[in-house]
């Protein structure tokens, strides 16, 4: 499994500890082109707040070290990193990469 | 389990021998070693302000006792002196530890306690700030962005079951005001309504009323001791 896939995998772990606690109709599905934050979104800010903390401790403990997913550069992209599913994921990789 | 800051010495050392003392687990945290030792206690030697190190406890935390139920930010500095011969060196120093060291374990804490049933986080203020005291302007404006940062976060953590209050002592005799001229803190208590020095035990005693069940409903409160307000 790549680094991109396991970081992906985090992802969805992390999705699916949200899901749990979310009504079944607002439930997310796990793939990397489901829409996040923002037109089309699913998540609210509080949503998306939590998943990105969720994220962040899949990936430490998957590898072994801290990340911060919300930091500077995510905050000042044009794109946003927390669009998609897989947007995050990408950004995530990255980090993780320079490490 | 409660993370206290600041445990080395002072109210912080006081802190976590009496809320081990009540049967929690406490993990605590200086820039130096501690020397109190129990089996409920574990210390690590972190810079409140170092956002790494702070992160990596948090990681060890998270991953030896998989929980968070108090956070009380303790660790903080102080300078008295006339703004004019305050370096800047100080007023970095003392943001740095107060404000910036607060705000991450705020934030680290409340993505601990997030995923688990929530959580109380007590944050550290001063009389210092309501009094508006003479040579205390850095400390006491570092309190009162404390004070606004409580207020703000009880309403950010609110969804996720996590108050967030302030104790906002009087001076009490450690090292924080050792350096104060005694005339000083004479004038400072003269204005409290109850003119004494605080012991240990009454900011203990604010801090077990926001960390208890019942008080659930208790959030972005900044509670002064000897009735300053």
């Amino acid at each position: 499994m790549t680094k991109k896939d396991r970081i992906l995998q985090c992802v969805f772990s992390a999705l699916d500890e949200l899901n749990e606690g979310l009504p079944r109709e607002k439930r997310l599905a796990k793939a990397p082109e489901v829409v996040l934050f923002g037109e089309q979104g699913h998540l609210d800010s509080l949503g998306l707040a939590t998943l990105v903390v969720l994220s962040e401790q899949k990936v430490e403990e998957e590898f072994g070290h801290p990340v911060t997913v919300a930091d500077e550069r995510a905050m000042s992209q044009h794109r946003s990193p927390f669009r998609t599913i897989g947007t995050m994921a990408d950004y995530i990789t990255l980090l993780v990469e320079e490490e | 389990m409660a993370l206290i800051t600041g445990t080395r010495k002072g109210i912080g050392r006081y802190l976590a021998e009496y809320y081990v003392g009540k049967g929690f687990q406490v993990v605590g945290c200086s820039r130096e070693p501690s020397a109190y030792a129990s089996t409920f206690y574990e210390h690590f030697c972190v810079d409140v302000s170092d956002e790494a190190k702070v992160k990596r406890m948090f990681g060890q935390i998270r991953k030896k006792l998989k929980r968070l139920d108090v956070l009380i930010n303790n660790a903080g500095i102080a300078s008295m002196n006339h703004t004019l011969l305050t370096p800047l060196a100080t007023v970095r120093k003392i943001l740095e530890t107060n404000v910036v060291g607060s705000f991450v374990f705020c934030r680290e804490a409340a993505k601990l306690m997030l995923t688990g049933e929530g959580g109380r986080i007590v944050n550290f203020s001063t009389v210092a700030t309501p009094l508006k005291l003479e040579g205390e302007a850095v400390y006491a404006a570092s309190k009162a962005a404390i004070n606004t940062l409580t207020q703000i976060l009880a309403r950010e953590f609110a969804a996720h079951n996590i108050t967030v209050n302030a104790v906002g002592p009087t001076p009490v005799q450690t090292d924080l005001i050792g350096a104060v001229p005694e005339e000083k803190i004479k004038e400072l208590l003269r204005r409290q309504a109850i003119p004494r020095l605080g012991e240990f035990s009454d900011v203990a005693n604010v801090i077990d009323f926001f960390i208890r069940p019942e008080s659930c409903f208790v959030t972005g409160q900044i509670l002064y001791l000897g009735g300053v307000s």
